[in-house]
């Protein structure tokens, strides 16, 4: 049998990809990263074949409306009888694309553990109670300026098996639509000054330091709503063909 | 402006993505099924895949409502079968299989993005159920990935190889 993997082990790698990739700007993690032991077998070996069909149907993508989210859908602390246990926070920020125009009218959604770290979910077997006001799923449009609004709980860490005591700092999941299929993201939220985040590989999977930040939220004190909640900004910027062919599909 | 990196989908998205109804774009068309592997040549069963398409016609304006929801109580109504959304949305099951519902598109494919645990930034490939001048600039083994197969009557087969010798053909749109 082979010998447990530290932390240690895994800190190590993670030094090791940092150094390699030192410099090499990158906005996205490379789907390669062994730290994250799930990864090993669950990434393309052969490059990505590169497409620039302006009639490409990935150029436009789903839309939409009123009618796919509720009045309710994103206070996350407002879909039980009762108040859920921890901290609330409210979470706000604009969806952007690369050129800086709002995303409008668009999905959002979230999910997330509850304050202890749990999430609402059957595999979940750490040993952290449920809270029976706390399902951890909120979606929303944005608005015309590409706004985005979420009051929730803050999340708590938990473990996870990727090596022997491995916790994931707290974060908020994120699902986003551009207007067209090219720019989904699916990433997380951080909060600011997490001590868990140099012993996280999924969140040093973004070797770029510049980079990793876009994933940590800001504490924005205009933002907190007196007597209620925390305030937070997290501003997300859609990747996607930012060049002339995609231009022309329009 | 730089964009937000991409970060895995993780396990536990399964009560939060997934919808009822999520595979069924349209009904009274096609079936196509298959399972998502790993480089073991495993089944994945936490993979999330996208779908998005356009109409018989080729219209690429899908319509809002996949996720249509009750007012009142919050449950999902889904779509209500007027309108064409061109948009699923399915976790793959424990044995790592899927099922889509829908109509052959009219520009002759349907577009997929796959998520999963393990996978830190999503891939995107294209099922493909007629013949394409971009199929004919693959390798033949390499072409063959992307092609949809009929097992009978309106059922297809497409399964989707993260890793190894079957490795499915993934697109990068720049």
């Amino acid at each position: 049998m082979s010998e447990p993997l530290t932390q240690a082990d895994i800190d190590r790698e993670i030094a090791e990809l940092s150094a390699a990739r030192a410099g090499e700007p990158a906005d996205h993690p490379a789907r390669d990263y062994a730290p994250y032991r799930s990864t090993l077998l669950r990434h393309p070996r052969q490059p990505l074949v590169p497409i620039k069909d302006p009639q490409a149907s990935e150029l436009s993508g789903p839309v939409f409306g009123v009618t796919d989210v509720t009045q309710l859908d994103n206070d996350l602390t407002k879909q039980h009888l009762g108040e859920p246990l921890g901290e609330r926070i409210t979470v706000r920020g604009r969806v952007l694309d690369r050129d800086g125009r709002p995303v409008r009218n668009q999905l959002v959604e979230v999910w997330q553990a509850n304050a202890s770290g749990r999430y609402l979910h059957q595999r979940d077997d750490h040993p952290a109670p449920l809270d029976p006001n706390f399902s951890g799923v909120g979606r929303c449009l944005t608005d015309d300026d590409g706004n985005y609004l979420f009051t929730t709980i803050k999340p708590g860490p938990y473990p996870w098996r990727n090596h022997v005591n491995a916790w994931r700092p707290a974060h908020i999941h994120f699902s986003l639509f551009g207007t067209a299929f090219t720019q989904r993201l699916v990433t997380q939220m951080y909060f600011p000054g997490d001590p868990l985040f140099p012993y996280d590989p999924i969140l040093q999977s973004v070797t770029d330091e510049r980079a990793r930040q876009r994933l940590v939220a800001t504490y924005a004190h205009d933002l907190s709503v007196p007597e209620w909640s925390l305030g937070y900004r997290w501003d997300i910027v859609l990747d996607g063909p930012a060049a002339t062919w995609m231009e022309e599909g329009r | 402006m730089n964009p937000t990196p991409s970060q895995t989908v993780g396990p536990f998205y399964g009560y939060a993505l997934p919808f009822p109804g999520g595979g069924d774009v349209a009904l009274g068309g096609i079936v196509v099924h298959g399972r998502v592997y790993d480089g073991a040549g495993d089944p994945v069963p936490d993979a999330l895949l996208e779908f998005w398409q356009a109409d018989e016609q080729g219209d690429l304006r899908g319509a809002p409502g996949s996720l249509r929801r009750d007012p009142t109580n919050g449950a999902v109504l889904g779509r209500h079968g007027v309108d064409f959304t061109g948009f699923g949305r399915i976790g793959t099951d424990l044995d790592g299989h899927w099922t889509l519902r829908t109509v052959v598109p009219g520009n002759g494919y349907i577009s997929v993005c796959v998520f999963a645990r393990g996978l830190l930034h999503h891939l995107y490939t294209r099922i493909y159920l007629g013949q394409d001048a971009f199929l004919d600039s693959l390798p033949p083994e390499r072409r063959r990935t992307l092609v949809a197969v009929a097992e009978r009557e309106g059922v297809y087969r497409f399964d989707i190889h993260l890793q190894g010798d079957k490795e499915t053909v993934f697109l990068d749109f720049g």
